[in-house]
């Protein structure tokens, strides 16, 4: 089963990789564009079969080490249709 | 003093430590691999800069779940003194025994040049051999040093007087334009509750000798050994 943690910067917390892919983007001429923010896909195959046993799992690596939830927020998704 | 080194893979800056450790105490300090557990009879670690584990994911944070950690959790639990500079700060406030966290340069430019610091607090073992208010070069080389944390911590830091570092001018003017990667209120250093554990991004090691350049960050080696002789 696979899990997708999606970690992104706490809102407020300056973010200068998006700041400065946003200027990039500006220059290129797109515009239009607002806010931008920079973050992480992290995918985790994972031998568990139960789909919210899996979130869990993930959830709890993810607190434990792949957010820093002092200044990053992160999402936990199972994959569907992973008949594994 | 007895003092030991952490080394963990990536970690580049530990050799310059031992020096200024050395130089100080004239002891030779222990160099702990990152898979050993038992630090026991140690009076100082150090955990210094450099790259721990290639800084993936974030800085520290690998090193922060490495074997040698629980036993630093210990000796901290202990009391004992811990110092945490450049990658060694980011360490540890990635294990939580420093608060906030060090974000990407708001240049987001890596940078390696001297800074000045102005000692905030000298009623620690740290900084006893300096001046309260005293300004200080140091060597600074980093990605990630932007000190950030939540309002409510950053106040309580400075209320408690746990700011121990703030990047300043020569003349000891708290400015942007010193702030060079954009700390939250200058910070530069911080101390723990019970001022055993501080953690700053410059490098006062590589000032510990005329021959460097300069010996601004000696007397933080001198106080340390001074007050841990034993």
């Amino acid at each position: 089963m696979k899990a997708v943690v999606t970690v992104m910067l706490k809102p407020g917390v300056l973010d200068p990789q998006g700041k400065a892919i946003g200027q990039a983007l500006s220059h290129l001429g797109f515009a239009g564009v607002g806010e931008v923010r920079a973050g992480k896909v992290i995918e985790l195959e994972l031998a568990e079969t139960d789909p919210d046993a899996a979130k869990n799992a993930a959830e709890s690596m993810a607190r434990k080490l792949l957010a820093n939830t002092v200044i990053e927020s992160f999402k936990v998704e199972i994959a569907k249709g992973d008949a594994a | 003093m007895k003092a030991g080194i952490v080394v963990f893979p990536g970690i580049n800056r530990e050799r310059d430590m031992a020096i200024a450790l050395e130089r100080a105490s004239g002891r030779k300090p222990r160099m702990i691999w990152h898979r050993e557990t038992d630090l026991q009879g140690l009076d100082l670690i150090v955990i210094p800069g450099g790259f721990s584990y290639g800084d993936y994911l974030r800085c520290g944070a690998m090193a922060a779940q490495s074997p040698v950690m629980d036993s630093i959790r210990a000796h901290a639990a202990r009391g004992g003194h811990l110092l945490g500079v450049c990658n060694g700060f980011q360490i540890l406030t990635e294990a939580q025994l420093l608060p906030g966290a060090l974000l990407r340069n708001a240049s987001l430019r890596f940078l390696s040049m001297d800074c000045h610091l102005r000692v905030e607090r000298t009623d620690t073992d740290f900084t006893a051999h300096y001046q309260r208010g005293q300004v200080i070069r140091a060597p600074l080389a980093h990605g990630d040093g932007n000190y950030f944390a939540d309002e409510a911590t950053l106040d309580r830091l400075e209320g408690e007087g746990l700011v121990v570092f703030r990047y300043v001018e020569p003349d000891g003017a708290v400015t942007a334009k010193a702030n060079r990667n954009g700390s939250a209120r200058n910070i530069a250093g911080i101390l723990s509750p019970n001022r055993r554990i501080m953690g700053l991004m410059p490098h006062p090691e590589d000032l510990v000798d005329p021959l460097m350049g300069g010996t601004d960050g000696a007397p933080l080696f001198e106080g340390l050994s001074a007050a841990l002789a034993a």
